[in-house]
Formats: structure tokens, sequence, C-alpha cells
């Protein structure tokens, strides 16, 4: 077992994935379908209705949310394909495979963070069409983040997908730990006038820091943007960081232990 | 069986969570290098979890198992190394073409550097891919995505895919589920050709009876324990005599000629009039010669491994409720290393081993 070998592998795993994403066509077309609803329905929405007091435009606001929302959504859940690859005995295979269980779940995350990137590539695009717009050196600066972002996002579906037993009950549980992010996570609304208890919340949904991370992008050293951005930038990183850390070896370890253990 | 064994399994078992019994209740047995070993038994009986084990997708509660000298527990990737298996259930990749699946396979066991295309693989892999195709009689069809293959095309590219790297034991579970008589003919002619080339020891779990008659011993497993171990002949001999079917327009003067001579007879079951004796083949022709009643019908029956098999699990299931001793394990793992041996094992009466 070589680390060559295990690199080798990684890629291979991390490379089926978006082989499969990129054969999908219904996939494909979701990719596109969803982030324009939440742009620009919710934009327009949250936008007519604007709370007083932030100076900034609610569209592009509600862009760089849905743009990091949506890349850590789709590797988080990517993830659980792994659940549906052991239902359907795939997994099996990976797994007799004389390969570290950590480069197995890694090439995972990688793939699920190269179709989250790619669904990414669409959003960025989609949003240039509607009108936003940012320096060529900011829209470079969002090549690292959105990579950080996929791989937070791979994280955090790792540690969830180790705990459930069937697909179903993923996508039950799912939605639970999801959606209550995105408004906790201020995709969609600021969240800096949160009462004690969401503001508590607020700052344990991982997906918070990963949408902060994209607008500091954008809204650092923008003028009227007080409101848009929460931390710094190497403080939403240092939290991804670690947390992501703790994610991917709990979730290994739980993950392998029961599939071992039954 | 000389050489080292290349599987050892020594008093496994295996508890699922909050069960109730052992799935896998003290199993032990070898398997010679080269070997075509098959386990057998009923639904339940603990053949899956026994394969999974000995594949390390499932850990075991108790025992020692070691593949080809490495250690089930303390060297888990030595064992997925030397291991090629075959799952019960279809374990491609439908969304892949079945090069891109047998590509995967050969990077994940470290055959061969990644690359995004076929064109971009080296050209050895390329080349032993080809041999492949052809061997299994995919031919060009090897591009095209595995969710347009029929059943029987899928089991040979995984059979296939589980070769690549060359592994010294393939296991093989359940491998002719699901598919039609023609298929299952192809797959065998195709898995025994391998092996008589490449000399790989063969795991079989079957419910095919047919099948494990070909293997060079059987192992039936019923709820958890080993019932019965040996070749198929032996096994099966050891369990139901051969006999024959006597019958003579004076019924009568036949049965009171066998008393007289001391054969021992029984009416045959299922209300005919025949006269049922034991024989094996050589006492055949001495029996007909001792009878100078006009015989109208003579009939050998020679029972199956089939027949066999289905004595000893109905056997086994009567004893349900009787405390399993050690016994049939003990004898199991005597019969395993005197090889040619079977060994079966009673519950409830004393376990008589049949040497060959």
């Amino acid at each position: 077992m070589s680390l060559a070998h295990e690199f080798n592998a990684l890629l291979a795993i991390g490379y089926r994935d978006l082989l499969k994403f990129l054969r999908d066509r219904s996939r494909l077309v979701g990719t596109l379908v969803f982030p324009a609803v939440f742009i620009v329905i919710l934009g327009g929405a949250f936008g007519s209705a604007a709370q007083s007091g932030y100076q900034f435009e609610f569209q592009t606001f509600i862009f760089f949310g849905v743009f990091a929302q949506n890349m850590w959504q789709s590797s988080a859940t990517g993830i659980i394909s792994l659940i549906e690859d052991r239902e359907n005995d795939f997994s099996q295979a990976i797994f007799v495979a004389p390969l570290s269980r950590y480069t197995i779940l890694g090439g995972k995350i990688l793939g699920e963070s190269l179709v989250a990137l790619t669904q990414g590539i669409v959003i960025f695009v989609f949003g240039l069409v509607i009108g936003v717009r940012m320096a060529p050196t900011q829209a470079l600066a969002l090549i690292p983040v959105a990579v950080v972002i996929c791989l937070y996002g791979g994280a955090f579906g790792l540690i969830l997908m180790a705990n459930m037993n069937s697909q179903r009950g993923a996508q039950q549980v799912f939605p639970f730990l999801l959606l209550p992010q995105f408004f906790l996570g201020g995709v969609f609304t600021p969240v800096d006038k949160f009462n004690p208890v969401l503001a508590f919340l607020s700052r344990i949904s991982p997906l918070r820091y990963a949408v902060d991370l994209m607008r500091g992008v954008y809204y650092g050293g923008v003028e009227g943007s007080a409101g848009a951005v929460l931390a710094s930038q190497p403080f939403n990183l240092a939290v991804m960081a670690v947390s992501g850390v703790i994610f991917v070896l709990i979730g290994t370890a739980v993950f392998v232990r029961k599939e071992r253990t039954r | 069986m000389q050489a080292a064994p290349i599987i050892k399994v020594d008093g496994l078992v295996k508890r699922y969570q909050k069960a109730e019994r052992n799935a896998v209740d003290g199993v032990s047995f070898d398997v010679a290098p080269g070997e075509f070993f098959s386990l057998l038994g009923p639904n339940g009986a603990g053949k899956t979890t026994t394969i999974s084990i000995l594949t390390t997708t499932l850990a075991p509660t108790g025992g020692r198992v070691t593949i080809d000298g490495h250690d089930l527990a303390t060297d888990a990737a030595g064992v997925r190394r030397s291991a090629g298996i075959t799952f019960q259930t279809p374990s491609l990749d439908r969304n892949l073409s079945a090069e891109e699946n047998v590509r995967l396979h050969a990077i994940l066991y470290g055959l061969y550097p990644w690359r995004p295309t076929y064109g971009t693989m080296p050209a050895a892999y390329r080349k032993r891919l080809g041999e492949l195709a052809d061997v299994v009689g995919l031919g060009a069809d090897i591009f095209k995505p595995v969710r347009t293959y029929s059943g029987g095309m899928r089991r040979k590219l995984e059979v296939v895919r589980s070769l690549i790297h060359q592994p010294r034991v393939l296991f093989l579970d359940e491998p002719s589920t699901g598919l039609d008589p023609a298929s299952r003919r192809d797959l065998w002619a195709y898995l025994l050709e391998m092996r008589r080339t490449a000399d790989t020891t063969l795991f079989l779990t079957t419910h095919y009876l047919a099948e494990a008659e070909d293997a060079d011993r059987i192992c039936v497993l019923s709820r958890g324990r080993i019932i019965a171990l040996g070749t198929p002949a032996a096994v099966t001999t050891s369990l139901l005599d051969r006999y024959v079917l006597l019958d003579a327009t004076d019924a009568r003067a036949l049965r009171n000629e066998l008393s007289a001579k001391n054969i021992a007879w029984q009416e045959h079951a299922g209300g005919s009039q025949y006269v049922r004796v034991a024989a094996n083949e050589s006492d055949v022709h001495a029996l007909l010669k001792s009878i100078d009643t006009p015989l109208t019908a003579v009939r050998t029956v020679l029972p199956t491994l089939e027949d066999a098999y289905l004595a000893l699990v109905e056997r086994d299931e009567l004893d349900l409720g009787v405390t399993s001793g050690p016994a049939g394990i003990v004898l199991g793992a005597l019969a395993a290393a005197n090889g040619d041996g079977v060994a079966v094992a009673d519950a409830r009466v004393q376990p008589v081993a049949a040497g060959q």
C-alpha cells in the first residue's frame, strides 16, 4: 500500500462521482433551476420587503449566499450517495479494496466537491447574467474559497451520513438539518440582528461560516456593506478547518465501525 | 492436501447486534491452495455471514481467520490483496461503462496510476483489458454502459473484474443467483477454465447443488454450525445408502427368499410393491446372482448430493431445541485435516465420522 496507490485511488473514486454527475441530465438541469429560483424570486421578494438599515443590494447579497449554500449543500448531500452505493452494494466492491478507509471517504468527498464546483461554475455564470458585477481579482479569489466550501460541505455530509442507516432515513433527516441552516446561516437574510437564542443557533450552524467566507470576498472593503459580513476571513477559515477535520475523523471512524460491526 | 492451507478458519463466531443466537457458531475449516471449496446451507445458515467475514466486510465476534498467511484481525489489507470477490448482489456501477468499472477496480488495487480516459491509460492496461474482453466475449461492447448488459454479462464482468489483480483466492457468493440456465452454464465453463489455467482457489457459496458437485470439498452449514464437511461423494454416501429396488411376479416368495438368505430388506416407501435392498455398486451383481426368485424389475438408485443435502438439513432441523455440542466442529476440523474424509455431526446422537 504505497502513498501513490492511495493517491491514485483517491482520484479514481472522486472522478467516478464527477462522471456520474455529468452523465445525469436531470441532475444537470436541477443544478441550474433551483439556484435560479432562489436568487431571482427570493432576491426580489426579500429585496422589496427590505429591512431598513442595510444599504447593500439584496439580490447580490442573496446571490453570494445561495452560491455558497448550493456548493456546500451539494457536496454534503452528495455524500449520501455512499449510502445509496451501500444499498446497491457497489461500496462493498470499493471497501474490500486494499485501501485506507480515509482514502475511500476522502475520494468520496473529493468527488462530491468536484460535482459541487461544477454546479458552482454554472451558478457563477448565472450570477453574471443577472447583473452581479465584481472585479477580476474578486472573481479569482472566489476559486479557492469555493474549493474550501465544497470540501467543508463534504466533511459535514460525511459525519451526518455516518450516522444514517438508510437512504430513506437520510432523506428524511437531511432537510431538518439543512433547511434551518439556510436561515440561521444567513443565506437569504442578514443574521446580525438575531435574538440570543437564534444567535447561538446561528453560531453553531456550519453553513454560516461557509456563506460568510464567500461574502467576505465580495463585500470586504466595499462601502455600505455593514451587516453583510459577520467575521474576518481568517476566523471563518479557522472555524471551518477545525470543525471540518473533526467531522472527517469522527465520520470516518463511525462509518467504518458501523460498516463492519453490524 | 500437503500444502499449508490458504484459508484457515478457527472457531469463527459471529453474533449480530441484538440477535439472540450466533449467526456463525464456532466454525472451523481449512482450504488448500487451488482447492474448489463450496459452502452450502439453507437460508440463514450463516453462509453469507461467513463469506462476509472472510472478505473483510464484516467483523467477527470471535475466532481466528488467516488467508494466504494474512491474519484477518491484524492485516486486513493483506487479506484484501489476496482475495477477489464476486458479491451476491451486483456490485457494478451501472452509470459507468464496463471498461470504466474494470479501470476503477484496477486502480483501487494499485495496478495502474489513475488516468481520466481509456486512451491515456498505460499500454499494459489496455492490452490486459482487451484480453479480458475477449475471454468473456464482450469485444468492443466493453465500452458500453453496464446498464445495457444482460444479467449474465454483468456477472461475467464482475468475475473478470474480481480477477484483474490476480487474487490467490476467488470468493463467489451465490454467483448464479438470477441467471438463466444458459448463462449459468456459460459462467461456470468460464470459471472452471479460469481455475484450471490460473490455479486460483475457489471459495463458493451456492444454493445450486449441481454447482457444488464439481467442488473438491463441500461444507454444509446449518444454524451457524458445520453439519457436514468432505468431498461431495463422501458426504453423499456417508449419509445415504445406494440401494436396489426389486420386484417379482411372486412378491411374497421374493421377500421370503431375502429373509431366508439374511439379506436385509425393507418395503419401499411410497406404496409401491418394490422391495428395497441396500447395495453399493460392487454388491449389485452378487446380490442379483444370489436371488433365485424370478425378478420382473431391478432398479439401482444412486442418491444425489441434493438428496444428501436435504437429508442433512432436515435432520438438523429436527434437532431444533437440542443443545448443540461442539462435536460437529471438532469433527469438521478433523475431516479438513485428513482431506478427503467426511464428518457428519448430529447434535443429538453420537457424531459419526466416516473416512474415505
